[in-house]
């Protein structure tokens, strides 16, 4: 799967986590900024990095703004990002859900 | 989870589909039914990502026990078809197809579920559908639309839909929407699937609400939709039978035991005859007081 754009998906409203995706050359590389990163910050990074690996991607710069996001939630952002900046949001890949 | 047909049904919440905090909260309220909603409630750049917050909600959120319903984007869409692929695989409860005018729409929509589930392995009719009735083509088809396929689980009237498309507003009184409303319930009635009612929206208007509430419900209705959890204990508390509806219920039910017992034909009751629809008025309001926790397994009333 091939980064064609910026993704950025999800909002910075309570429970949510705002994901922007951009092309990278360097493996799966996560900024975080969340109040929990001390407690989380792992944990969020992983829930990111596993769901990238499972569309495919393996070079890209994340952006992530967290606000108290349960899993499902960081997963379903991530998704929705990942879409969005491989251009497959009309057909995503739902073999990978 | 999977779609059973007959359940209590008595709130639907609405809760829209592209906002975490709301999801994650929906199950607490006691609602019966809660619907995830990707249309009305989803701006249009959100589509594609409220799809994959439902999707992963349905996974793994706790909804309570709550029945969940996804009401997917119309059949004019583009999103109509990755909405039905996406809550298939997700095994949702039930779909609700929006504007529904014909039992042709309904059909379709089977048939893509089917293909879906076929597609992802999802066991087939495990899902159930449901029609929203907006305007007055959909009102006039409500015959053939509630019994368009044997997985239809209800039909609701959308009110706000269905008074633009009749060049009106939504009135106080609500009369704009008697024969919508008597024409859907009707036609449910016919088909023995649900009926539900539209949504009340101003959460200001007390009073106002509980006399449309007690107005659907003396109508026949299931249930009401509603856009506030606030409302849940409120709908309750009007489909919920009084203490003296259970009290005279048992006494129906003793009557029609000690009758049998002494091998007699007629059955009266406090010097009147109880008949047929007596009885099943009867074995209703003590299906409904045990679902919703009023009486135990004896019949002893535990409600306060």
């Amino acid at each position: 799967m091939e980064i064609k754009t910026t993704g950025v998906a999800g909002t910075l409203e309570s429970s949510d986590i705002q994901i922007m995706i951009s092309k990278g050359t360097d493996g799966i590389q996560i900024d975080l900024d969340s109040e929990v990163a001390k407690a989380y910050g792992d944990q969020i990074k992983k829930v990111i990095t596993d769901t990238l690996k499972k569309y495919g991607l393996d070079n890209v710069k994340v952006k992530a703004t967290d606000k108290g996001a349960l899993d499902c939630v960081i997963e379903a952002r991530t998704l929705a990002a990942a879409q969005r900046a491989t251009e497959t949001s009309d057909k995503p890949e739902l073999g990978v859900l | 989870m999977t779609y059973v047909k007959n359940r209590l049904r008595r709130t639907m919440m609405f809760v829209p589909g592209n906002n975490p905090a709301m999801i994650k909260d929906a199950g607490i309220y006691g609602a019966d039914s809660i619907m995830l909603d990707l249309e009305d409630a989803v701006s249009i750049t959100e589509k594609d990502a409220a799809r994959m917050l439902v999707y992963n909600a349905i996974k793994t959120v706790d909804f309570g026990g709550a029945e969940i319903v996804v009401r997917i984007n119309g059949q004019d869409t583009p999103f109509y078809d990755e909405d039905v692929k996406t809550m298939v695989k997700a095994g949702v409860d039930v779909i609700r197809l929006p504007k529904t005018e014909s039992a042709a729409m309904i059909q379709k929509l089977v048939k893509d579920m089917e293909k879906a589930e076929e597609e992802y392995g999802v066991k087939k009719d495990s899902i159930g559908v449901m029609a929203a009735i907006e305007s007055a083509k959909g009102v006039l088809n409500a015959p053939e639309i509630a019994t368009s396929t044997p997985l239809m689980m209800g039909l609701a009237v959308s009110g706000e839909d269905y008074t633009a498309d009749m060049h009106t507003h939504r009135y106080p009184d609500g009369r704009e929407l008697e024969f919508a409303r008597n024409m859907v319930l009707q036609a449910a009635r016919a088909a023995d699937v649900y009926a539900f009612d539209t949504v009340f929206s101003n959460m200001n208007d007390t009073d106002g609400f509980y006399r449309e509430t007690k107005y659907i419900y003396e109508l026949g209705y299931d249930g009401k939709s509603l856009v506030n959890p606030r409302q849940i204990p409120m709908v309750n508390k009007v489909f919920n039978p009084s203490k003296d509806e259970i009290e005279n219920a048992k006494a129906v039910e003793n009557a029609i035991r000690e009758a049998k017992a002494k091998g007699s034909g007629v059955i009266s009751m406090n010097g009147k005859m109880v008949d047929k629809p007596v009885v099943a008025k009867a074995t209703c309001v003590l299906e409904t007081a045990k679902a919703s926790n009023l009486i135990d397994e004896e019949g002893n009333y535990i409600g306060e």
